[in-house]
């Protein structure tokens, strides 16, 4: 009976240990004392992942009391998923389309925080000797883009036009980040994604696209109507158009207005 | 139970109702959801009916491994299941080489995934079927002059013939709902590879008229599946 009480508290134990140890937030990283008292929800489109998480981190250290939790995804399931009541503090959109998209859930005027253009991904090493978007025509390339509902499609669309190519994907992805996926994971030979992507996987490289500069997507941040403090939400919205944000989307890649 | 399906029925919009699911984007789904369905339910007859008789006539640990593994997909989530066949015939996966990396992103690939979710289904229902039986009427059959083939065909299919049809009424519903390997394995491509459930999915953050519409057309179907599928056995036994 003793041997299996001691048991039990041993599992138990060492499951918190291991809890704690693979938490999100490792105590040892709080750089002040006091847990936080409030919680920031962001929605955040997916190709901002990586920066996001920085610049959140900075504005937790910066602000102790809060604890900032990003949801990336799609813009256009984010928007959705914003009209359909999820409990959102901020949204931050890969395009306008899809910041209007939520109306006047939106509190007041969004801010543009910043700017992105479209490349061509490929696998390390280029297997498909891909050089320009017009290779992208050719069937016997495997190639895939971002259905256009999705703002990374939509610039797609739009930069496809433009260069008067008819793209002909094998498939249509949900966000930028499953593009990404398949370039890296070798399944297709070319896809479309943000200048910022290359540096998001290992194994990836880029190709550069004629005209791209004049097909930008524009990224706006607003502070959501049903935010649990709206003046923390546009504190956050705030702080991402400031010079710290600036400095970490301008090294991430991003243009910043 | 109820609540989600009187959900879904309150966001359709009756008044688009026939245009949104009328339209180009829907039919073809639908369109390629049935020829889909439809190839997934034979290939599962064709290969799930002699695997069912194989588990049968097995002895011993075997068979319980063997039936573990057949009913794997059963509760597999299917994301996992298309990550799995990726693996398996994908470009890089373990028949990449020989497939020339041909199979992922075609039609096939959709078969395929849904023939891999839906087999379970097959298998067991063959299976329990079998193991129902006392080999009675095979064995007076035998007695009577027939050969093994003949027992086969005139004695114990028309014996299983209700189980067949469960099987595959369940499969060819598993089949047409299949989303997550299909997603995974197959991608999506209008005509191609996006079938309604992959519709439904893309339309649901910016049509969700249409998303509501299509969905009801598949709760429809699935409803009228299940009531074929459990409808009271005719006659005696």
């Amino acid at each position: 009976m003793r041997r299996g009480l001691g048991a039990a508290v041993a599992i138990v134990a060492s499951a918190l240990v291991a809890g704690c140890a693979i938490g999100p937030r490792p105590w040892a990283e709080a750089a002040s004392p006091g847990p936080p008292t409030e919680t920031l929800t962001v929605f955040a489109a997916a190709s901002l992942s990586e920066v996001m998480e920085r610049i959140a981190d900075q504005y937790e250290i910066e602000h102790s009391e809060v604890d900032v939790r990003v949801t990336y995804g799609g813009s256009s399931g984010l928007a959705a998923q914003i009209r359909e009541g999820a409990p959102a503090d901020v949204f931050v959109s890969a395009d306008e389309a899809q910041m209007d998209a939520i109306g006047d859930l939106a509190a007041g005027e969004h801010i543009l925080v910043a700017k992105n253009h479209l490349v061509i991904a490929v696998p390390a090493g280029n297997p498909a000797g891909v050089a320009g978007l017009d290779d992208l025509a050719d069937p016997a390339v495997v190639s895939v883009i971002c259905a256009p509902q999705v703002p990374c499609g939509a610039a797609t669309a739009s930069l496809a036009v433009l260069n008067g190519v008819t793209l002909s994907p094998v498939s249509e992805e949900q966000s930028v980040t499953d593009v990404l996926g398949k370039i890296a994971s070798g399944q297709a030979d070319a896809g479309v994604v943000y200048a910022t992507d290359i540096a998001r996987a290992p194994g990836v490289e880029k190709v550069a696209i004629a005209g791209t500069e004049r097909v930008l997507n524009r990224y706006p941040a607003a502070a959501l109507a049903d935010a649990a403090d709206p003046a923390r939400a546009r504190d956050f919205v705030d702080y991402l158009a400031g010079p710290e944000a600036r400095q970490m989307l301008t090294e991430a890649r991003f243009g910043v207005p | 139970m109820l609540l989600p399906l009187a959900g879904l029925v309150a966001r359709v919009e009756w008044d688009q109702f026939w245009t949104l699911v009328t339209s180009e984007a829907s039919l073809t789904a639908l369109g390629l959801s049935l020829r889909t369905a439809l190839a997934a339910t034979g290939l599962t007859v064709a290969l799930g009916v002699p695997l069912g008789f194989v588990l049968h006539g097995m002895r011993g640990p075997a068979r319980g491994l063997v039936r573990a593994v057949v009913l794997a997909p059963l509760v597999l989530p299917p994301v996992v299941g298309g990550l799995a066949l990726l693996y398996a015939f994908g470009r890089r996966g373990l028949l990449g080489e020989e497939l020339g990396g041909s199979i992922a992103f075609t039609t096939l690939a959709v078969v395929i995934a849904q023939t891999f979710v839906a087999m379970p289904f097959m298998v067991v229902s063959v299976e329990s079927a079998l193991a129902s039986r006392t080999g009675r009427h095979e064995a007076i059959a035998a007695t009577l002059g027939a050969s093994r083939t003949r027992v086969l065909a005139r004695v114990t299919m028309p014996a299983l013939a209700p189980a067949l049809a469960t099987g595959a009424v369940l499969a060819f519903a598993r089949a047409l709902g299949e989303f997550g390997a299909t997603l995974t394995f197959a991608g999506s491509l209008a005509g191609v590879t996006r079938t309604a459930p992959l519709e439904i999915y893309l339309a649901r953050e910016t049509d969700p008229a249409a998303a509501a519409a299509l969905s009801l057309v598949l709760v429809a179907v699935a409803i009228g599946v299940v009531a074929l599928a459990y409808r009271p056995v005719r006659g005696a036994r």
